[in-house]
């Protein structure tokens, strides 16, 4: 069964030597952040933070040279990754363009397409925003009903967008829609595009979610014109490119450590002498921790060796989310205390971020529904 | 991983695929005793003595290697020895003492326990009882003993007196004896490489590894039973909550099988690595759902002596309980996490594996 099996993580000197560096400038730069703000670490929004990470080379990492990246391995971005968020870096502004974006316009982008903005991605200060999901299409993405309908020049896109995290802020949207009929081949007839959101006449509405946060939008597209140099790779070859960016959304250690804050101040809260069962308790979080971490290094190197470890990654995902997800009902179950975003007392206000977050863990990304459906694909069931 | 490592895998893969039939393992389950052919076979390819220097008459492979070959005898259920012939034969290997060719048995006190080494002027003697000794009546080559000597632990290779083996077994049939160690003829002894926790840690990577195993053939066994057992007309394969569940057993299988890899490079090196301890408590977190959802799977049928599902999850309901359950190693690695502090625990999961 090659779909199950996770190859030893390479070792890695050279990401070792970079764990350090980013250690220590963490523990400079966030000094003074609170932990309920860390425990926001890839919805956390902060241009100037990002700017500084591009600055050192922590972005675009494994690109080349000539985009502006600094050729480095998946395995020494990996380290950068989980130390940002096992530290509670804000991360969110250049994280989805970083992870997903930019990867996605250097394999099948124009030249100029590339020229144009890779450069600015590795320099931490060009944003992008994921325009996959429709109010009728979430899980079933092969539904989404915008339209782009070739006019002269270009398109002309009608449809909305919604789950749109930070397109109120990003530069960019890489947009999924419709391109041809709907056929017996539901896969057949989608495109993407590279939408400049400062130059397209594009509607975005604020969704606020149950934390009572601003990070989602709505993004309506009525009769708005996209250049035909904004297609990005081939008409009618979306699914296929969609589905390669949603692997590299599945594996990293932003799929189990969540909720890490919350452990940290939980141990935090515990103090020098915890009792037998809130000893065991943490020790059951290390030992999660101890081996997500091996897995999600494991396709991390898979990855780097040019595999393609899609089921592996639907994996990870799944049991980062549930142990994610069961973080915070271990802490309540071992320190009383009422929930409340607005606590002086550090466990409790990230306990309320926790509990708050938590339901979205298992939904972003693809379901746990859709993540199960893919390993039994993998198992050869369906 | 070596080439050496692979080679001795896939000759343990081939060797235990042919021999392990259902038939050999119902007679070992039912009998508590050790298929004679099945040994020979692994004493020919030279697994038993894997982990044992060339020059010394083994194959000359390191303790790694050794625990890797574990996770196919766990997923055959291969009866026998197996795991404690190796650390024993490794640990005898250490300091310099000959390994027998016969199955050994590997006595670790537990909490409470403790056996008495002293070399007075009737020569080298033992005082103690060990509770629980895998496979110790079969251990025709003797038990490695880890003793509490005057000048620290050591290591002594001994033949219990007649009677001195009260024969008890795990859920899975097999044999976990109770051993009196007084008047046991002590055939060699030296200062042990391994205190008593790190012999327990070896015994708790050793279970890591079997059970990643087990898990394999939990999770393969359940996929081919929904896909051939017909309900409502259609296999109970085509059902989504089956498939769902399904998926669940393989991704528990895949975090025992990421924790025993770690566990396995771990203990080549340092066997008081956090690695080892997160094996075992997490594999016996993952047996406990596996088994669960193998079983519901399989209906009655699964629920009988004849179906050969029992093979792996009685193993594995009592190796999650073997060298330290689940709590066991959670508190363990809890302390070391109180230790370190809120602002350390990052830094000490990132050291471990």
């Amino acid at each position: 069964m090659d779909a199950f099996s996770f190859a030893p993580p390479p070792a890695s000197e050279a990401a070792e030597r970079v764990r350090a560096e980013v250690r220590a400038f963490l523990a400079q730069e966030l000094a003074d952040r609170p932990p309920f703000e860390r425990a926001d670490s890839w919805n956390g929004f902060d241009a100037e933070f990002s700017r500084k990470l591009g600055d050192r080379g922590w972005v675009a990492m494994t690109w080349p040279k000539r985009y502006g990246g600094h050729e480095r391995s998946a395995l020494e971005r990996y380290v950068v990754l989980e130390e940002m968020l096992a530290a509670g870096a804000p991360v969110g502004a250049h994280w989805i363009a970083d992870r997903q974006s930019g990867p996605l316009i250097m394999k099948v982008g124009t030249d100029k397409q590339k020229d144009e903005v890779l450069p600015r991605i590795a320099a931490g200060e060009c944003f992008f925003c994921i325009g996959m999901s429709e109010p009728d299409s979430g899980s079933d993405l092969a539904s989404v009903r915008t339209k782009a309908t070739k006019v002269q020049g270009g398109f002309v896109v009608n449809g909305t967008k919604v789950w749109t995290t930070n397109a109120h802020r990003a530069h960019y949207m890489i947009l999924l829609c419709r391109t041809g009929e709907v056929t017996a081949n539901r896969h057949a007839g989608l495109s993407q595009f590279l939408v400049d959101l400062k130059a397209a006449d594009v509607e975005i509405n604020p969704i606020i979610d149950i934390a009572g946060q601003h990070h989602f939008n709505e993004v309506v597209f009525k009769d708005t014109f996209l250049p035909d140099d904004a297609v990005l790779g081939e008409v009618g070859g979306g699914w296929a490119q969609v589905t390669s960016e949603l692997a590299l959304e599945r594996s990293g250690p932003e799929r189990f450590l969540s909720s890490f804050t919350l452990v940290v101040e939980l141990l935090r809260a515990l103090g020098p002498n915890p009792s037998p069962q809130a000893t065991i308790a943490i020790g059951r979080l290390v030992a999660h921790f101890v081996t997500l971490r091996r897995l999600s290094r494991s396709v991390a190197g898979m990855l780097q060796a040019g595999a393609d470890p899609a089921v592996q990654a639907a994996v990870v995902k799944d049991l980062g989310a549930l142990i994610e997800q069961e973080i915070p009902e271990i802490a309540r179950g071992l320190i009383a205390a009422e929930p409340d975003t607005r606590s002086t007392s550090d466990f409790v206000a990230v306990l309320a971020h926790t509990v708050l977050n938590a339901p979205s863990f298992s939904l972003r990304g693809g379901t746990r529904e859709i993540l199960r459906g893919m390993i039994a694909r993998g198992l050869g069931l369906r | 991983m070596s080439e050496m490592r692979d080679m001795f895998v896939e000759t343990a893969e081939r060797l235990l695929r042919d021999h392990c039939t259902p038939a050999l393992l119902r007679e070992a389950a039912a009998t508590g005793e050790l298929p004679a052919g099945l040994w020979a076979a692994m004493v020919d390819a030279g697994l038993t003595k894997a982990a044992v220097a060339e020059d010394a008459g083994g194959s000359g492979a390191d303790l790694a290697d050794a625990l890797a070959l574990l996770v196919p005898a766990g997923r055959h259920g291969a009866p026998g020895p197996l795991a404690e012939t190796l650390l024993a034969g490794w640990l005898l290997g250490r300091v310099g003492i000959a390994v027998p060719d016969e199955p050994l048995a590997l006595a670790v006190p537990r909490a409470g326990e403790v056996i008495r080494f002293s070399d007075g002027a009737e020569g080298p003697r033992l005082a103690g009882r060990v509770t629980r000794v895998p496979w110790a009546r079969a251990a025709s080559g003797g038990i490695v003993v880890i003793a509490d000597g005057s000048a620290g632990p050591v290591l002594a290779l001994a033949r219990p007196a007649g009677g001195a083996v009260s024969p008890a077994a795990n859920l899975a049939g097999e044999p976990r004896d109770d051993v009196a160690f007084d008047g046991a003829a002590v055939e060699v002894a030296a200062a042990s490489p391994v205190g008593r926790d790190e012999a327990w840690a070896l015994g708790a990577a050793a279970r890591s590894a079997q059970m990643a195993g087990a898990l394999q053939t939990v999770l393969a066994l359940s996929v081919q039973y929904a896909q051939d057992r017909v309900q409502f007309g259609k296999p109970l394969a085509k059902l989504q909550v089956i498939q769902q569940n399904l998926a669940i057993i393989a991704t528990q299988a895949a975090a025992a099988a990421a924790g025993a890899d770690a566990a396995i490079e771990a203990a080549g090196h340092d066997l008081s690595s956090l690695a080892i301890g997160a094996a075992k408590a997490r594999a016996g977190e993952a047996a406990s759902i596996a088994c669960n959802i193998a079983h519901q799977v399989h209906g009655a049928i699964g629920f009988t002596r004849e179906h050969a599902l029992h093979v792996s999850t009685q193993r594995l309901w009592s190796w999650r309980d073997e060298f330290g359950n689940d709590a066991f190693w959670q508190q363990r690695l809890g302390e070391r996490a109180v230790a370190a502090g809120a602002d350390g625990l990052w830094a000490m999961i990132t050291a471990a594996a």
